[in-house]
């Protein structure tokens, strides 16, 4: 199963779960590439999010500090800390693009 | 208009080829990103590009749009290449067409300047002191922050 059917299957059975993707150096460092995350009551914000998975400490508390340049996408979409989130959606945390 | 991200690598000729179909066409313009082999002071042995898969196709859309609104353009061409790659390969293709120079020249450097920090690509370098994660330049975010403030002269 693909991270879209996950994000399809979840919205569907209408849980509060959302699909939280890492890439390139955070996916390394965190030591994995995706999870399902139940959010918080209140957890209603990318920077909610990231308060929330930072309080893992270790790794966590490394790569998503607020001095490291973490970019964000909500649902495939460059989003910034105050971008709403919502059961369902897909977040991804990764390092600045260095394509091209 | 045609938007491809693929391991396999692209033909310059075959792609500039396929553009020249329409007669209205007077202008192509094109830029070929290739890879070096050194960076940041480090020989470069290879890289290997990660990206999104979904978004990344959705965000190369979203940049080939917003040229289209801003330029009179009549056909664009990315190929963004992922997987492993060695100095001389090709990474990028990016092609314009329009009646005239100047719009299909400004559009397509519009295209790399926000391709390089809009689009979900991660580079990182073999080198012999090992791998690493290739940092993003405050230069590619300049590049892309002067299209806002009006065409670059």
């Amino acid at each position: 199963m693909d991270s879209s059917d996950l994000h399809k299957g979840l919205a569907q059975a209408g849980t509060a779960l959302v699909t939280v993707l890492y890439f390139a150096r955070l996916r390394e460092a965190l030591g994995r590439d995706a999870e399902q995350l139940s959010l918080p009551a209140g957890v209603a914000t990318v920077g909610a999010l990231r308060d929330v998975l930072l309080a893992r400490g270790g790794a966590w508390a490394v790569e998503l500090a607020s001095a490291k340049p973490v970019r964000v996408a909500v649902n495939q979409t460059m989003a910034r800390l105050d971008t709403g989130i919502r059961p369902g959606d897909e977040i991804a945390f990764f390092p600045p693009v260095t394509g091209g | 208009m045609s938007i491809r991200v693929q391991r396999e690598d692209f033909d310059v000729g075959a792609e500039l080829a396929a553009m020249r179909g329409n007669r209205a066409i007077g202008a192509l313009a094109c830029f070929v990103g290739v890879v070096r082999d050194v960076n940041d002071g480090a020989a470069v042995r290879g890289l290997t590009l990660e990206h999104y898969p979904g978004m990344t196709e959705k965000a190369l859309e979203d940049i080939v749009e917003q040229a289209r609104s801003r330029w009179n353009i009549m056909d664009v061409r990315v190929v963004h290449r992922v997987g492993a790659l060695v100095p001389t390969d090709q990474i990028v293709f990016v092609a314009v067409a329009g009646a005239h120079r100047g719009e299909a020249f400004a559009a397509c450097e519009f295209i790399m300047d926000y391709l390089k920090t809009q689009a979900p690509f991660w580079k990182k370098e073999q080198t012999p002191g090992g791998e690493r994660w290739v940092n993003a330049r405050a230069s590619d975010d300049a590049a892309a922050q002067r299209w806002q403030e009006g065409e670059p002269t």
